[in-house]
């Protein structure tokens, strides 16, 4: 037997040997698709509304499985036990069943394939845009975050911290002050100072005045503060679609409150027959049967800004998701809150939400709030996802087109 | 521990240089050669974490071709050392000559040692084992530096590219097990077949035909294809298939090479593993370790050889099937042993009644949401439990699928068998699969199997009718 090679460690082969980064870069691409195709139901199960955007979820992926053939629920499987395994002890959960690992041909075995993966909110929230189809330029918008600037530039001064070092003016005060000391200088001193021919010329050094720093001041941007309030039909059930419809088209006009006001919070209202106020879970969640009064989650969604949001400190914005069913006897009384929410509000907002393959073609409150003509109200309808985004601009060019002062909180 | 230098520190781990390991190499060799251990020339290459996490999604080789799946191991196995659910191996060794080892920069100089021992432990089987006989280690990494070189020509070939590759890839793994097992059996040509199936459709001789009515040879139709049902999927579509190009029937020929390649090593696992151990515990214990080293040695060579109750850690079950051998039948039998048996002989032969209870083998079943022990490895049952065992290791895991007619219903049906022997198919795997297999043949797929007790023909177009 020859001898034995050893090879030292090699950082450049470690450097080099990242092979698996385009193969890796094609699963995520994989997982990106599956988690496109099921966009629907994982934004209809998780709670994303006003919450940080590296929030990390664990969502359901199918479509990438190897699939192979594999032996299937009736196959029996033998294992070592601890010593006194008896018969009827159970061993496990089904579907969880142990891998036998260890070094070896990796992969060359059907393995238990994994199917949750981890992705961010923020992801999950590019993913969403691209399904509703929204415009690259308001994606941006919508996506980020207004940095707080809490300082203004204000002139420029000779003290200050090195950060703040103004390059620029510092080099021009150096090029006046040589300038100046030029014209100063006299002929007789200058020619006694002249340096022989071909020496380099003198340096001129930075001067401890020539510094300059950027001056800064306390920004006295003032507060401001809004309320999204999400009013929403709970009293049919809700299905997949008709959730990730409300729950974006809440998201998307949060994410742009957002864009807009330093202080944002949000409130949901759940009614049937009465109001209550609820956590965004309970939200998507409750579903109650029995009468609807729209007219309770308007009552509700007063009191609430009332106790808490008065219009001359929170800007606005209510939002009614429904499915347009309501008592008859209901619609007058409704349509009186809405004119009382409407005069509170920013805007007010109507969505009737209806997909094309649901059963509901019964009664619609939009002919209802069609008699409501307060500048600031917008009635939409969402039928499929694609109506999102167009509704939520419909909604908001009120607003635009007018851009009532938003209020102004004490700084 | 001694300081080195910046330079130096290159050449070093915790405790060792590559000179304390080229010293302990040479010990380690000593002890080889003088046991009967039969090698092939070792290389060991240092690595870090990061390149063997690379290596193990790679199966070990160091030039392999493009797939996505690889960078899903490659997470899988990262996300799973990440979260501590389990710590990279020592070392990983692949099948070739010059035997080619990597081991882990951080390991300490007392698991550099044991490893090096298991090493040649490997090194031995692959050069031994019948099972490894038709590998061709002296040609393996340069076959699959080729391999990885062809799909990515097929790749970057602007009338191909990567989706479509990848796509037919995804196809062909699917399939890549679906090979005969018996690798070393020579397979029947086709005159051999032709000339098999004539003489079957001979009556048997009669010894009274004098007074019986000559019998009527039975008809036989030699056209068919294949004459003799055929195991080996995906040469056989590569054969067969009206519809592929060359780049395809290259990438069959490809996937095929590899998993015959491996097609081993799943199948002597268990003796794989347990002959390495054997070995790297009596060479150490040769080597009069100082006392120190000796009892980390032994801390980690319980780690590697402990049972894991639930599960089955073919280091536990081979190393204890291989002490077993050495005292019931004594040293010449381990060399013949991991000579010419796989994992399925060596448990059938070695495995017996005292041993499973030691073992504490018992067999589960799925019981609603749960697994529940069925049966424990007691006088009455100890048998039942070995057979459910056999079926569960190696390739026996995977089902066998047979090519029955590539002209079935005379319009190009592909049809297939699966040779039922009491275990299911999983019918979600099932139809997708047939899904890849009617990508890659090109034509209707069905497959005969049986589920719930019922005959079934799955379609590639649809409901599955029942036979």
């Amino acid at each position: 037997m020859s001898d034995s090679v050893i090879r030292p460690f090699s950082e450049s082969d470690a450097v080099r040997s990242d092979r698996s980064a385009g193969d890796r870069r094609r699963h995520r691409a994989k997982v990106r698709a599956a988690i496109r195709e099921n966009i629907a139901d994982i934004v209809a199960e998780e709670a994303i509304i006003g919450r940080s955007g590296d929030r990390v979820l664990k969502v359901p992926i199918k479509g990438i499985k190897e699939y192979r053939f594999v032996f299937g629920a009736n196959v029996r499987g033998s294992a070592t036990g601890d010593g006194d395994t008896a018969p009827g002890d159970v061993v496990g959960r089904a579907g969880q069943e142990r891998d036998q690992d260890g070094p070896g041909p990796a992969g060359d075995r059907p393995g238990v394939d994994y199917y949750e993966t981890e992705i961010t909110l923020e992801e999950l929230v590019e993913v969403m845009f691209e399904d509703l189809e929204l415009p690259a330029l308001e994606r941006k918008r919508l996506r980020e975050v207004p940095s707080e600037r809490l300082h203004k530039r204000k002139g420029y001064r000779r003290v200050g911290v090195r950060v703040q070092l103004d390059k620029r003016r510092t080099a021009l005060a150096r090029v006046r002050r040589k300038v100046a000391r030029g014209r100063a200088a006299t002929p007789v001193a200058s020619e006694l100072r002249a340096p022989p021919a071909g020496a380099e010329p003198a340096r001129f050094p930075f001067h401890r005045d020539d510094i300059r720093y950027r001056r800064l001041q306390l920004d006295e941007a003032l507060e401001s503060n809004a309320v999204v309030l999400c009013l929403m039909d709970t009293s049919g059930s809700m299905d997949t679609m008709k959730k990730y419809l409300a729950r974006s088209f809440f998201f998307l006009l949060y994410q742009f409150v957002r864009t807009r006001y330093r202080n944002v919070e949000v409130a949901f209202v759940a009614h049937h027959a009465q109001a209550r106020e609820v956590t965004e879970q309970e939200f998507f969640y409750k579903g109650e049967s029995g009468g609807t009064l729209i007219s309770s989650a308007y009552r509700k969604a007063l009191e609430i800004v009332d106790e808490r949001y008065h219009p001359s400190l929170w800007n606005i914005y209510a939002f009614h998701c429904s499915d347009g069913d309501n008592w008859v006897s209901d619609n007058d009384v409704a349509l009186a809150a809405a004119r009382e929410l409407c005069a509170v509000s920013n805007l007010f907002g109507y969505g009737e939400i209806k997909p094309l393959n649901s059963r509901h073609y019964g009664s619609s409150m939009l002919d209802v709030f069609g008699q409501l003509d307060e500048p600031n109200f917008q009635a939409i309808r969402l039928e499929r996802r694609e109506d999102v985004w167009p509704g939520l601009r419909e909604f908001l060019a009120k607003e635009r087109s007018e851009l009532p002062a938003p209020a102004r909180g004490p700084a | 521990m001694r300081r080195t230098d910046r330079a130096a520190a290159r050449d070093a781990g915790p405790g060792w240089t590559i000179d304390t390991l080229r010293h302990w190499d040479q010990r380690i060799r000593e002890q080889v050669e003088s046991s009967g251990l039969a090698c092939f020339p070792q290389e060991f290459e240092i690595c870090d974490q990061n390149q063997m996490l690379g290596y193990m999604a790679y199966a070990g080789m160091p030039a392999h071709y493009p797939h996505w799946s690889f960078g899903k191991r490659f997470e899988k196995l990262k996300t799973l050392h990440d979260v501590g659910a389990t710590g990279l191996p020592y070392e990983m060794v692949i099948n070739a000559n010059p035997s080619l080892a990597y081991l882990m920069k951080d390991n300490s100089l007392c698991q550099q040692i044991l490893t090096m021992a298991h090493v040649y432990g490997h090194n031995d089987f692959f050069r031994n084992n019948v099972y490894f006989g038709h590998t061709h280690p002296e040609l393996v990494t340069g076959a699959f530096k080729l391999r990885a070189e062809r799909v990515r020509d097929y790749i970057e070939d602007p009338s191909i590219g990567l989706e479509r590759v990848e796509a037919f890839l995804d196809a062909a793994h699917a399939l890549s097990l679906q090979v005969r097992r018996h690798a070393f059996i020579r397979k029947a040509s086709r005159a051999e077949q032709e000339a098999r199936a004539l003489r079957r459709s001979q009556p048997p001789r009669d010894p009274h035909a004098s007074i019986h009515p000559p019998a009527k040879p039975v008809a036989v139709d030699l056209e068919r294809v294949p004459l003799e049902p055929e195991e080996d999927l995906l040469l056989f579509i590569r054969d067969h298939s009206t519809y592929l190009a060359d780049w395809q029937k290259d990438v069959l020929t490809i996937v095929d090479g590899q998993a015959r390649y491996f097609l081993p090593q799943i199948q002597t696992k268990i003796m794989n593993e347990g002959w390495a151990s054997f070995w790297h515990h009596r060479i150490l214990n040769a080597l009069a370790l100082p006392q120190g080293l000796h009892l980390e040695f032994l801390v980690h060579h319980n780690q590697v050889i402990r049972p894991q109750p639930g599960g089955l850690n073919p280091y536990h079950v081979g190393y204890r099937l291989w002490q077993h051998i050495h005292e019931e039948h004594g040293e010449a039998a381990l060399f013949e042993v991991r000579e010419v048996d796989s994992d399925v002989s060596f448990l059938r032969r070695f495995l017996d009644e005292r041993l499973m209870r030691e073992l504490d083998l018992y067999e589960y079943a799925k019981r609603g949401n749960q697994l529940v022990v069925s049966r424990v490895a007691d006088e009455e049952h100890w048998r039942d439990v070995k057979a459910t065992l056999l079926n569960q290791v190696g390739v026996s895991s995977v089902p066998v699928i047979r090519v029955l007619d590539a002209d079935y219903d005379a319009n190009r049906t592909l049809l297939l068998e699966h040779a039922y022997d009491g275990r299911e198919l999983e019918s979600e795997y099932a139809m997708r699969t047939l899904a890849h297999v009617r990508r890659l043949w090109g034509r209707r797929v069905l497959l005969d199997t049986v589920m719930g007790d019922e005959r079934l023909r799955l379609s590639s177009e649809g409901d599955p009718t029942l036979r």
